[in-house]
C-alpha cells in the first residue's frame, strides 16, 4: 500500500518537466521570436514595394526593352494583388523557396545558402576568440583591481580598452591590411582558401568586441563581489578560486552574457564590412553587390537571413541565460 | 553645472576630448573655404600618384589632391552624420514618449514594435532603409537616422518610465495636470540630461556607420565625397598607395574619438563622477600592529584560560575616505567564553557589525583591523597566516547573516550550498556532503530536507532561508556563531521561530554566540551579557540580569524606548534625541555627550576608559562614563520593561 501514495516532495520526473518555470519561459520566448519572425519576414516583403520605381525597370537598366521588363514582372508575380503577393511569398518561403535573382534568374536560395556558411563561420569565429580572451581578461581585472587595487593596471586597462573599443571593424581591417598583408606579407589579403586568411579578418571583427566584452565583464564582476553572497561564501573560508570562479562568475556571466549576445548581432552586421574588405565570399559581400546591381530578391533573402540569425541568436542567449539564472525566468513573468 | 564642466575639462580625457571637437568643428567650417578649390581640382598629369611634397598623400584616378579632399570632406562627414543623430534622436523622442501620451493599447503596439526593431543592429536596419529609400546620400541619411530611432526610443521609454514613478510626478497626475503638459514640463526636462550624452554617442556611431556604407558604396555618391567614399576608393589601391586608404582612415578615426571622449566627458559631467583617496594607511596602524607582533603576545595568550574562544584586545577597524581614514571601530575590547551568549546592542552606525566583522576577519581590503590582539580559540589571527587559520575558521566560527534572501547565492543549489563547506572542510566527497547537507537541513527544521536542498534560495521563504543559514554553520562543529542581525529582515513571527533555533542550537552543541542587534529586547532573551556599543567604542559592559541597574546614560535611554506590553499607547514611542556622530566626524571626549543630559564640560574633554562599575563587588560590570547613572534612584521615574517580564513573554511562547 505505501508504494501507492505519492510523496509529494518528489514529484514524477514528468510532472516536474512541466512545472518547470524554465519550460514555460522557453515557450513564451520561442513565441516571441516568431511574432518578430513574421515581423521580418513582413518587413522584407514591403522592402520591393517600398523601393522608389519599378524595381524590376531599376534592375534591368532603362536600356532594357518594355517586354522583358513586363515578362520578368509578370514572372515575379508584381502584378498581383498586394494581398496574393503576400501570400505567395509566405507560402513560398515555408517551402524553401527565395525566389529568383533578377539579374541572373538563378534561384535566390542556393545562391544565398552556399555563402551563408563562410559568414557564419567568420562571426562565430570571432565571437569565440572574443569571448575566450575578454571574459578571462575582464574577470582577472576585476579581481586585480576590487576595491580600488593596481591604480595603474586600472587606468592602463581601461584606456586601451577604451580605444580598442573606439576603433570601428573596417577601419581595423583597413588597418591590418596595410600592415600584415600590404607590409609584411604575412597573410592573405583576399579570399577563404586557408587557415590563414582567416587570421585577419577574424581579428578586425573580433578586437572591438573584445575590449567592450572585458570591460563589462570586470564591471560585472566587481559589483558581484560586492554582493551579499560572497560574503558568506568568504565567511565559509573556502579558497580564493572557488570563491571568483564558483560564486561570483557564474553572477557576473549573465549580464555578461545578455551583452555578449548583443556583441554577436553586431558582429553578424560587421561581417557586410569586413567581408567586402577581405573580399570574404560570404553573405555580406554578396548583398552589396546585389544592393549595388538593384537585385532585389537578392537583398530581400539576405536581410531575411541577417534578420533570421539575430533573431535567433537573441532566443538562444535567454534560453541560455535562464539555465544559467534560475531567477531570469521569473524576472521576465 | 558650470563649475563641473570647468572641472572635467581640466582633466586629461575632457581637455583631449574638447580639443579635438573644436579642431573637428573648426576643419569643417574652413576647410571647403581654403582646400574647396584644390580639392576637386583635375590634373591629367598625376593620376594615381604616389605621396610627393606636392601631394602629401598623393592623388586619385583623376590627379587630384588626396589630402584636400579628406579635409574638404570634413564638412560633409561631420554634417551627414549630425543630420542623420537629429533624426534618430527626434524620432527616437517621439516614439519613446508616445506611449506616455497615447491610449494604452496604442501605446503598448509601439512599446512592442520597439522592442522588436531594437534587437536589429543598427547596420542592418540602414542597409534595409538605405535601399527603401534609393541608394544615395539621402538614403544613407534617412537610413542611419532610422536605424538609430529604436535604440533612442528605449533609451527615452526607459528613462521616462523611471521619471514617470518619481512623487513630483505622480503629483501632477493626481492633480489633473494633462498628460501633454506633463510630457513637456515633467518628463522632457528630467530626461534630457542622459539623451544628450547619448546623442553624443550617437553621433559619432552615426559617423562610423556613414563611413560605412559610404565605403561599401551605398552612401555619397560621385561626384560627392566624404570620408567613407575615400577610403573606399583608397583601399582598392591600399598596394600602389597606402596612404590614399590611411588619410581617410585616420580622419575617420579622430572624428569617431572625438565623439566617443565627448561622451565620455558629458557623462562624467552630468553624472558628477570623481575620485580620491588618502595617501597611507592610518598613524597609529603601525604602532598597533607593532604592538601586537612585539611585545606582550604570547605571554599574554598564556595568561588566559583555554575556554576562551573569542578575545579581542583594543580592535580597531579603518576605512579610507575622501581624505583622511576613518575608523569606525576604536578600541573595542571583548572576551566571550564556551558556550557563552554574548550580545552587541547600538544604534546603526555605532560600529557593532563591523566588531563582528573584524572578530571573524571578513574585513576585506581597503578596510583594514588592528588590534594588540585578537585571538580565536587561542590562535592569533592577525600574525597567522590566512591559509593556517583557514580551516579552524571554516570548522570552528559561523556566521548568519542580516538578510538571508542576498546571503545566499542565487545560482547555486541550497544543498549545494551547505555541502561545500563540508568537502571544504572536511575533505567529504560531494555525495555524503550533500547527505550532510540535507541532515543539517532537518536538523534546523526545514520541511522536505531532501527536495529543498535541490532548490535555488529563491525558492525558499527568508525564515527558511535563515534557519537554512543557520544549519550551515552546523555543517561543521562551530565553537562560536556570530549572528550579525539575524532577524533583522524577517518578520515578527518568524523572527521568534529563528531565535529559538539559535537558542536550541546552543543547548545543544555548546558552541557560543555573539549576537549583534539594535534591539536590547533580543538580546536580553537570548544572552547572558550585553556589551553597548556607541560611537565604535564599547560603553557599557553588564551581565543581562543587571540591566536593570544599568549605569551608562546611553544604555538607560536604549532601555526607556522599548516599549512595554503595558505601555501607554496614547503617548508616542519614545525616542532617543540627536543622531550619533558619523565616524569620521567623532568628537574628542565622550562621544553621547551631545545627547546626554548628565553631560559636563569634562565629558568633551576627555574620552572615559571602559572601567568596573564602582557600585559592583565581582567585577563584571564595566561602563565607561564619567557620570555614571545610580540605577536604583532612576527606576522609580524611568519606564523601560521590567526584563523579567520580556523574557517571559517572548521566548517562552
Amino acid at each position: 500500500m505505501a508504494s501507492l501514495v505519492v510523496d509529494p516532495s518528489t514529484p514524477s520526473a514528468a510532472g516536474r518537466v512541466l512545472d518547470s518555470p524554465w519550460l514555460s519561459f522557453t515557450l513564451r520566448r520561442g513565441a516571441r521570436f516568431l511574432v518578430s519572425m513574421w515581423v521580418l519576414v513582413t518587413a522584407a516583403f514591403l522592402m520591393m514595394h517600398l523601393v522608389p520605381g519599378d524595381p524590376v525597370r531599376a534592375a534591368l537598366g532603362i536600356d532594357a526593352p518594355a517586354d522583358l521588363v513586363a515578362s520578368r514582372r509578370e514572372a515575379l508575380g508584381l502584378n498581383d494583388p498586394l494581398l496574393t503577393q503576400y501570400v505567395d511569398y509566405l507560402r513560398n518561403l515555408l517551402s524553401g523557396d527565395l525566389g529568383i535573382s533578377m539579374g541572373s534568374g538563378e534561384p535566390v536560395g542556393t545562391m544565398v545558402v552556399e555563402r551563408l556558411g563562410s559568414t557564419v563561420q567568420l562571426a562565430l569565429l570571432a565571437f569565440v576568440v572574443a569571448g575566450a580572451i575578454a571574459v578571462p581578461l575582464g574577470v582577472a581585472m576585476a579581481v586585480a583591481t576590487r576595491a580600488g587595487r593596481r591604480r595603474g593596471v586600472e587606468l592602463v586597462f581601461a584606456t586601451s580598452s577604451m580605444l580598442a573599443a573606439a576603433i570601428p571593424e573596417f577601419l581595423l581591417a583597413v588597418g591590418l591590411v596595410y600592415v600584415f598583408a600590404v607590409n609584411l606579407a604575412w597573410f592573405p589579403v583576399a579570399g577563404a582558401a586557408t587557415l590563414s586568411s582567416f587570421v585577419l579578418p577574424v581579428l578586425a571583427l573580433a578586437v572591438g568586441p573584445t575590449a567592450i566584452l572585458a570591460r563589462i565583464a570586470r564591471v560585472e564582476m566587481l559589483a558581484v563581489l560586492q554582493d551579499d553572497y560572497i560574503r558568506t561564501a568568504r565567511a565559509k573560508r573556502l579558497p580564493a578560486r572557488r570563491i571568483y570562479l564558483r560564486h561570483a562568475l557564474p553572477n557576473a556571466l549573465t549580464a555578461t552574457l545578455t551583452l555578449g549576445g548583443l556583441m554577436l548581432t553586431t558582429m553578424v552586421a560587421g561581417t557586410v564590412l569586413v567581408e567586402n574588405i577581405f573580399a570574404w565570399p560570404g553573405l555580406g559581400s554578396r548583398i552589396v553587390q546585389s544592393i549595388t546591381a538593384k537585385d532585389y530578391p537578392v537583398v530581400q533573402a539576405i536581410i531575411l537571413i541577417y534578420g533570421g540569425l539575430v533573431l535567433l541568436v537573441n532566443l538562444l542567449v535567454d534560453i541560455t541565460l535562464a539555465l544559467l539564472d534560475p531567477r531570469s525566468t521569473i524576472r521576465e513573468a | 553645472m558650470r563649475t563641473r564642466w570647468l572641472a572635467v575639462v581640466r582633466t586629461p580625457l575632457g581637455a583631449a576630448a574638447l580639443l579635438l571637437m573644436v579642431s573637428m568643428v573648426t576643419l569643417a567650417v574652413l576647410a571647403p573655404v581654403i582646400w574647396g578649390d584644390r580639392a576637386v581640382q583635375v590634373d591629367t598629369d598625376a593620376i594615381h600618384h604616389g605621396p610627393s611634397a606636392a601631394h602629401l598623400l598623393g592623388t586619385d584616378g583623376l590627379g587630384r589632391d588626396i589630402l584636400a579632399r579628406v579635409l574638404v570632406a570634413t564638412r560633409t562627414s561631420l554634417g551627414l552624420a549630425t543630420l542623420a543623430v537629429a533624426i534618430a534622436v527626434g524620432l527616437g523622442t517621439l516614439i519613446g514618449t508616445a506611449p506616455s501620451v497615447l491610449p494604452r493599447r496604442l501605446g503598448r503596439l509601439i512599446t512592442g514594435a520597439v522592442n522588436i526593431a531594437v534587437a536589429f543592429p543598427a547596420l542592418l536596419l540602414a542597409l534595409f532603409f538605405a535601399v527603401v529609400f534609393g541608394v544615395g546620400t539621402q538614403g544613407a541619411v534617412l537610413g542611419i537616422g532610422l536605424a538609430g530611432a529604436p535604440s533612442f526610443a528605449r533609451l527615452t521609454q526607459t528613462l521616462s518610465a523611471s521619471v514617470d514613478g518619481l512623487d513630483f510626478v505622480a503629483a501632477a497626475r493626481v492633480a489633473g495636470v494633462s498628460r501633454f503638459r506633463i510630457l513637456r514640463r515633467h518628463l522632457l526636462p528630467n530626461i534630457a540630461e542622459p539623451l544628450v550624452v547619448n546623442a553624443t554617442v550617437g553621433a559619432g556611431a552615426a559617423l562610423l556607420a556613414f563611413a560605412g556604407l559610404s565605403f561599401l558604396g551605398i552612401g555619397v555618391q560621385a561626384p560627392s565625397y566624404d570620408w567613407g567614399r575615400l577610403l573606399g576608393e583608397g583601399v582598392n589601391r591600399i598596394y600602389s598607395n597606402p596612404a590614399g586608404a590611411l588619410g581617410p582612415a585616420v580622419a575617420v578615426m579622430f572624428a569617431g574619438l572625438a565623439f566617443n571622449l565627448l561622451g565620455e566627458t558629458t557623462a562624467a559631467v552630468v553624472g558628477g563622477r570623481a575620485r580620491t583617496r588618502p595617501a597611507s594607511a592610518p598613524g597609529f596602524a603601525a604602532a598597533a600592529v607593532e604592538e601586537a607582533t612585539g611585545g606582550g603576545h604570547t605571554d599574554g595568550s598564556a595568561a588566559l584560560e583555554n575556554d576562551v574562544i573569542l578575545h579581542t584586545d583594543d580592535l580597531h577597524v579603518s576605512f579610507p575616505a575622501a581624505k583622511e581614514w576613518v575608523t569606525p571601530v576604536r578600541g573595542v575590547s571583548l572576551t566571550i567564553r564556551a558556550g557563552e551568549a554574548v550580545g552587541i546592542v547600538g544604534e546603526s552606525g555605532s560600529g557593532k557589525s563591523l566588531t563582528a566583522l573584524a572578530a571573524s576577519r571578513l574585513i576585506e581590503e581597503p578596510g583594514v583591523i588592528n588590534a594588540a590582539r585578537l585571538d580565536f580559540c587561542g590562535i592569533p589571527l592577525l600574525t597567522t597566516p590566512e591559509r593556517e587559520t583557514r580551516r579552524l575558521l571554516g570548522r570552528s566560527l559561523a556566521m548568519v547573516f542580516q538578510d538571508p534572501m542576498k546571503s545566499f547565492n542565487p545560482t547555486m543549489r541550497v544543498g549545494r550550498q551547505l555541502a561545500e563547506t563540508a568537502v571544504e572542510h572536511q575533505d567529504l566527497d560531494r555525495r555524503s556532503a550533500l547527505a550532510r547537507a540535507i541532515d543539517r537541513l532537518h536538523a534546523v527544521r526545514v520541511p522536505a530536507p531532501a527536495r529543498r536542498a535541490r532548490q535555488y534560495p529563491h525558492e525558499f521563504s527568508g525564515g527558511m532561508l535563515q534557519r537554512a543559514m543557520i544549519g550551515m554553520g552546523l555543517m561543521n562543529t562551530p565553537r562560536l556563531i556570530v549572528a550579525d542581525e539575524p532577524t533583522t529582515a524577517l518578520d515578527v513571527t518568524v523572527q521568534r521561530q529563528v531565535l529559538r533555533l539559535l537558542a536550541d542550537v546552543r543547548a545543544e552543541t555548546d558552541a557560543a554566540i555573539l549576537l549583534i542587534s539594535h534591539d536590547i529586547a533580543v538580546i536580553s532573551q537570548m544572552c547572558d551579557r550585553v556589551l553597548v556599543m556607541y560611537a565604535g567604542r564599547i560603553v557599557e559592559d553588564l551581565p543581562v540580569a543587571e540591566l536593570r541597574t544599568a549605569r551608562h546614560p546611553y544604555t538607560r535611554a536604549l532601555l526607556d524606548v522599548v516599549p512595554g506590553l503595558d505601555a501607554d499607547r496614547t503617548s508616542p514611542l519614545g525616542v532617543i534625541p540627536g543622531r550619533p556622530p558619523e565616524p569620521s566626524q567623532f568628537p574628542t571626549g565622550c562621544a553621547f555627550a551631545d545627547r546626554c543630559r548628565f553631560a559636563t564640560a569634562a565629558c568633551r574633554e576627555e574620552d572615559p576608559l571602559l572601567r568596573p562599575s564602582d557600585s559592583q563587588v565581582d567585577g563584571d560590570h564595566r561602563v565607561a562614563c564619567w557620570h555614571p547613572v545610580d540605577g536604583d534612584r532612576l527606576l522609580a521615574q524611568q519606564s523601560f520593561v521590567p526584563i523579567e517580564a520580556m523574557k517571559a513573554g517572548e521566548i517562552g511562547g
